[in-house]
């Protein structure tokens, strides 16, 4: 039995995330490591190089409570519920001051986690041919194909300090298994120096190995496990609860006023100590409305040597 | 109207041109007979939830959070929703959606929103304005960049028709046309035909071409030719054999008011 990974949030950010680190924080919509974020502005951390392929109103939040000094990202909007005004307001109007932005395609970004995984000089893709990105991020570069066939694109491996995910689910060890989107979660822990998993659950090693095809990420790539509950609030985690999407729509009026946004994270981030904190302000009723009907998958079996 | 006294299913709507629903039903329509589409979030979410259910019942639904061959029970909100997720036919890394999917060759259609199309088809959805200090900073690329150099063929539906929409040259190439494309001499040119359709409130425009440009090849019902061509930022050539887009039918509103978009998300 491998030594148990399980820490708190506060030391696992504390001991992992320095300030100016390169931190992935990954969830393709779904499994957005929300409480993780909140406990790294709580700690104030400054001057982070964010890697999220969707920014999410999570980069919202971390940009106005000063962490970041750079982002990397593929799209900067928030999927159905609109434009992220704080990343707005520092691109458009350099309020309060102009934001460092490194920006690719949604492949170009998976593929620059790929490469980093692999440890890989780049990646080649199909994409950016006749684009205007590669002038506006010169990290995109081109390679004459050693095989004759002309020129293609390459992006850089992505290599984080960190790498920040949530899951459904791990043991002690650390073997982490997700269902549903699982996005660049698995490259972005391969690329990184050091992975924090929040779950909703750690269970027992007997559960994991009973299913050895859902983990996605092994204990040897993990260095701490964190148990929180609702984690991914208010980004879903399928089969747990799904999206508040009510709070989605609720940020675009607080995001487009820049000291709401602020008493905002005065309010639900410096003015709780915890995540559980967090989600008791968010209140039972609300939490009722996000449940979800018990939907299982149908059983496999692998089978055992019979003796 | 002969017809809607014959067929109450045959009745025609007559919601206004640049009604979402119109929009969605025409979208719809041009789905027809399409095997896989790659779908983006707003208004191709309701073309291809209405095309599942009247045009294109075996079209396969593909999104680029992973999900392949969608059975959604009600509406997405986005293409991460949990309601794409239960009940699909496979759920991909992205590595295999992205990279086998579509890199490899098996997307018929890429359905995609944008802020500008141009002549020839380069889509914007960067910036307007300078890049480095843009009056409006876009949502970006997203998967979009990808999705043209590889589906074998692009969709776009704007919800505005007028010069700063469809430009002569967007401010920005995000997703480039195969014209482009070609003008970067040595590179290994990506397969995808690029933007062959745009659906906008006032008609169809289309590229047949590969390396041609839009021509106006329909007109939504109240429309002019000239109101067309006044709205759009160059000198659009019209098609020969130019046609009046067919009305919605009330049957297709109500599915979308009363079956698809419960909540009112998209229809506004």
């Amino acid at each position: 039995m491998n030594a148990s990974k399980v820490t708190t949030l506060p030391e696992a950010i504390g001991t992992h995330v320095h300030d100016g680190a390169t931190v992935a924080l990954e969830g393709f919509g779904h499994l957005i490591p929300f409480a993780a974020a909140h406990e790294i502005i709580r700690q104030g951390r400054r001057n982070l190089t964010v890697c999220r392929m969707t920014p999410d109103l999570l980069t919202d939040q971390l940009l106005a409570a000063e962490c970041v000094g750079k982002l990397v990202a593929s799209f900067f909007a928030s999927g159905s519920a609109g434009s992220l005004y704080e990343i707005r307001r520092r691109v458009e109007q350099h309020d309060p001051e102009p934001l460092e932005v490194e920006e690719y395609s949604h492949y170009g970004m998976y593929c620059r986690y790929e490469a980093g995984a692999k440890r890989l000089p780049f990646y080649p893709l199909l994409s950016y041919v006749g684009s205007d990105l590669p002038e506006l991020n010169p990290r995109i570069r081109a390679v004459e194909s050693p095989y004759g066939e002309g020129k293609v694109y390459v992006v850089p491996p992505l290599n984080p300090d960190v790498t920040v995910i949530h899951a459904q689910r791990a043991d002690e060890s650390g073997n982490v298994q997700m269902w549903g989107i699982t996005g660049a979660q698995q490259q972005a822990a391969y690329a990184a120096s050091r992975v924090i998993v929040t779950v909703e659950e750690v269970v027992a090693p007997e559960v994991i190995r009973a299913d050895p095809n859902r983990t996605l990420i092994p204990a040897h790539a993990v260095d701490a496990i964190v148990p929180v509950p609702g984690g991914a609030h208010p980004s879903y985690a399928q089969g747990c609860y799904d999206r508040d999407s009510a709070f989605y729509r609720e940020w675009t009026p607080i995001s487009k006023d820049k000291e709401a946004v602020r008493a905002w994270i005065k309010e639900w981030i410096h003015g709780t100590v915890d995540h559980a904190d967090y989600l008791d302000r968010i209140g039972a009723e609300r939490w009722a409305g996000l449940q979800v009907a018990d939907a299982p998958s149908g059983e496999v079996s692998y089978g055992r040597r019979k003796s | 109207m002969t017809l809607a006294a014959d067929n109450p299913a045959e009745e025609l709507s007559d919601l206004p041109p640049s009604s979402t629903e119109f929009l969605a039903t025409v979208a719809a329509r041009e789905l027809a007979g399409r095997r896989r589409i790659f779908a983006g979030v707003g208004l191709p979410t309701l073309a291809v939830d209405l095309a599942k259910r009247t045009t294109n019942p075996n079209v396969e639904l593909v999104y680029e959070s992973g999900v392949v061959g969608a059975h959604p029970e009600a509406m997405a909100e986005g293409i991460a929703d949990s309601v794409l997720v239960s009940g699909a036919e496979a759920m991909l890394g992205m590595d295999a959606l992205f990279g086998y999917v579509l890199q490899g060759g098996n997307v018929d259609v890429g359905f995609l929103g944008a802020a500008q199309v141009d002549r020839v088809g380069n889509i914007n959805t960067s910036f307007i304005g300078d890049w480095h200090q843009p009056t409006v900073r876009l949502p970006g690329s997203g998967g979009a960049c990808d999705i043209i150099a590889s589906a074998h063929e692009i969709f776009v539906v704007l919800r505005r028709h007028d010069p700063g929409a469809l430009p002569e040259q967007v401010d920005f190439v995000t997703s480039p046309s195969p014209v482009r494309a070609r003008a970067q001499e040595g590179f290994h040119q990506p397969p995808g035909a690029g933007v062959t359709t745009v659906i906008t409130p006032l008609g169809i425009l289309r590229r047949p071409d590969r390396f041609g440009e839009l021509e106006l090849a329909a007109i939504h019902p109240g429309v002019t030719v000239e109101q067309v061509r006044d709205n759009t930022g160059w000198d659009l050539r019209v098609r020969e054999d130019l046609v009046l887009t067919p009305r919605p039918r009330v049957e297709d509103v109500r599915l979308l008011r009363e079956e698809i978009d419960t909540v009112r998300l998209y229809l506004r």
